[in-house]
């Protein structure tokens, strides 16, 4: 393997530095192709089991229905967009919620003491309820309290119960980013005369976020797919979708369609935080 | 004469267009001790890192006890088991009490038992004057104490050859003596060693043979007294007159 380009110098690589260099060519070429092909063994010999059982015809034809994928695919494709847009407007006050929670948190002092105890609260008991308890009592509640100037709809109040528990999580990812931030960049920061304030937001926050953006984009992903947990006050997300187109006839095709689509959202999101990741010089999980 | 611990034959590593190492050859015969000297970025923390193989080369050769270690199909664990290396910032684990970081090789890699390993490393810890503090965390302890025990964690292998970057480059002025006087009796131990240093002083003292590096190759070589004292080149020259002013 020559170098790209020639180096500054006119070095000319030795003889044995060029059979060093094809060798670990080699070695890299027989591991890849060894890899390929035992992947490839395996993925035929499962294709190969499961294609050949004896309930194969019925199954492909209740899960794997083209028709029946086309026709319930606009449905589908609506559920899936009220999915998307949840997750949209939750992940940004999630965001800034978690953010709020976990620099309170981090506040020294007795004067601060109140904060401190409230967002402890906060985050003990929105991480300790059930998603699902917060769901039923909010969505369904809620609305039925028709409280004057508050809105009604259960989609709101799923948004919110949503944003109460992911905020609690993520309040701790925050929190875990900035007390990594070694205290010798709070005495550098604050011996320059900046603020407590300007040295969290231009020194300590920046340091600390990115330290936790693998963490943070595991919340995202998780978010893309409890989202649709809104189904259950009634707002029709891609699996309630699929869940009535499937009732009329019992052929469960919508629910692949719905699971490819989350995909679809989810796997690139994974490899974004995977190419984070690596761009900060740890290890993603692809390599 | 035997053969020599440490071969480099014509050895090259650049980084993108910075080419640190040009040609670089070198013998170190056992228990000889070999200081390097140069300007900041003159390569002789990139050359150590080569020998212990942190750094693969783009061409040449190191050999030590004769075996090219930088075949492709030798295993550098293997290789770096017989190679002690202190660094200039300690790089002690700071989540082990100091005992724990001295044990941590000989049980994981060398296989030693538990208890042995824990009679050895005191022992080390005694040598370099830190036994009592054995259960402390390093952090608790001062810089020249933490490179002692670091020195003690790279000696306990029972290294072919010691690798010594820059050792008191971290450490306060005061703290710098205890650090070198340990360097001294190892070196009259009989260790094989190479250290990168800018206490021309101590040079003189403990190096066999001084090499000035400078612009990626070796240009002097030779006797401290020689080298530091009657320079021939006259980049070592004028090297030499920037330290003393």
């Amino acid at each position: 393997m020559a170098p790209a380009s020639p180096p500054v110098d006119g070095w000319v690589p030795s003889t044995l530095q060029r059979e060093r260099d094809a060798f670990r060519a080699k070695a890299t070429r027989r591991a890849v192709i060894t890899a390929g092909l035992a992947s490839l063994a395996v993925f035929a010999l499962i294709a190969l089991a499961v294609t050949s059982s004896p309930g194969w015809p019925a199954f492909r034809e209740t899960f794997f229905n083209w028709d029946k994928a086309l026709s319930s695919f606009p449905a589908v494709l609506r559920g899936l967009w009220m999915n998307i847009r949840v997750m949209l407007v939750s992940a940004v006050c999630i965001a800034i919620i978690g953010l709020t929670l976990a620099v309170l948190r981090t506040l020294r002092g007795a004067v601060f003491f109140p904060l401190r105890a409230l967002a402890t609260a906060y985050v003990d008991l929105f991480r300790g309820l059930p998603l699902l308890l917060l769901l039923l009592v909010l969505g369904l509640g809620m609305p039925a309290l028709r409280l004057s100037g508050l809105p009604t709809s259960a989609l709101f109040w799923g948004g919110v119960a949503i944003t109460l528990s992911y905020s609690a999580y993520v309040a701790e990812v925050f929190r875990a980013g900035i007390e990594s931030v070694h205290p010798s960049q709070w005495a550098a920061a604050r011996s320059l005369g900046l603020t407590y304030r300007q040295t969290l937001r231009r020194v300590v926050l920046p340091q600390a976020i990115r330290s936790v953006v693998p963490a943070l984009m595991n919340d995202v992903v998780s978010l893309q797919k409890d989202s649709g947990l809104v189904s259950m006050v009634g707002v029709t997300d891609a699996i309630l979708a699929a869940q009535i187109e499937t009732s009329s006839d019992y052929n469960f095709t919508p629910y692949v369609v719905a699971g490819v689509l989350f995909l679809i959202l989810t796997i690139p999101m994974a490899r974004f935080t995977d190419w984070l990741a690596r761009r900060q010089g740890q290890r993603g999980a692809l390599l | 004469m035997s053969d020599p611990v440490l071969r480099l034959e014509n050895v090259r590593k650049s980084f993108g267009d910075n080419v640190v190492l040009r040609d670089v050859s070198l013998d170190v015969a056992a228990g000889e001790c070999v200081v390097l000297i140069g300007a900041s970025g003159s390569g002789k923390s990139t050359l150590l890192r080569c020998v212990n193989l942190l750094e693969r080369v783009d061409d040449g050769v190191v050999r030590l006890d004769g075996e090219d270690i930088t075949d492709p199909r030798v295993d550098a664990d293997r290789v770096r088991a017989r190679i002690g290396i202190v660094f200039q910032a300690y790089n002690l684990f700071p989540h082990l009490s100091v005992l724990d970081n001295v044990t941590l090789a000989p049980i994981l890699v060398h296989k030693v038992a538990a208890e042995q390993a824990r009679s050895e490393a005191l022992a080390m810890l005694d040598r370099v004057g830190l036994a009592a503090k054995a259960a402390a965390r390093p952090d608790s302890l001062s810089g020249g104490q933490q490179q002692r025990v670091a020195i003690a964690r790279a000696l306990v292998n029972r290294p072919r050859l010691m690798l010594l970057d820059e050792v008191t480059s971290a450490l306060d002025p005061e703290l710098v003596g205890e650090v070198l006087d340990l360097l001294r009796e190892l070196k009259d131990d009989g260790l094989t060693m190479i250290l990168n240093t800018h206490e021309m002083g101590f040079a003189r003292q403990v190096a066999d043979v001084v090499c000035f590096l400078d612009g990626g190759v070796i240009l002097e070589q030779g006797r401290p007294e020689q080298v530091l004292g009657a320079p021939a080149h006259e980049r070592t020259q004028r090297f030499l007159s920037r330290l003393t002013h």
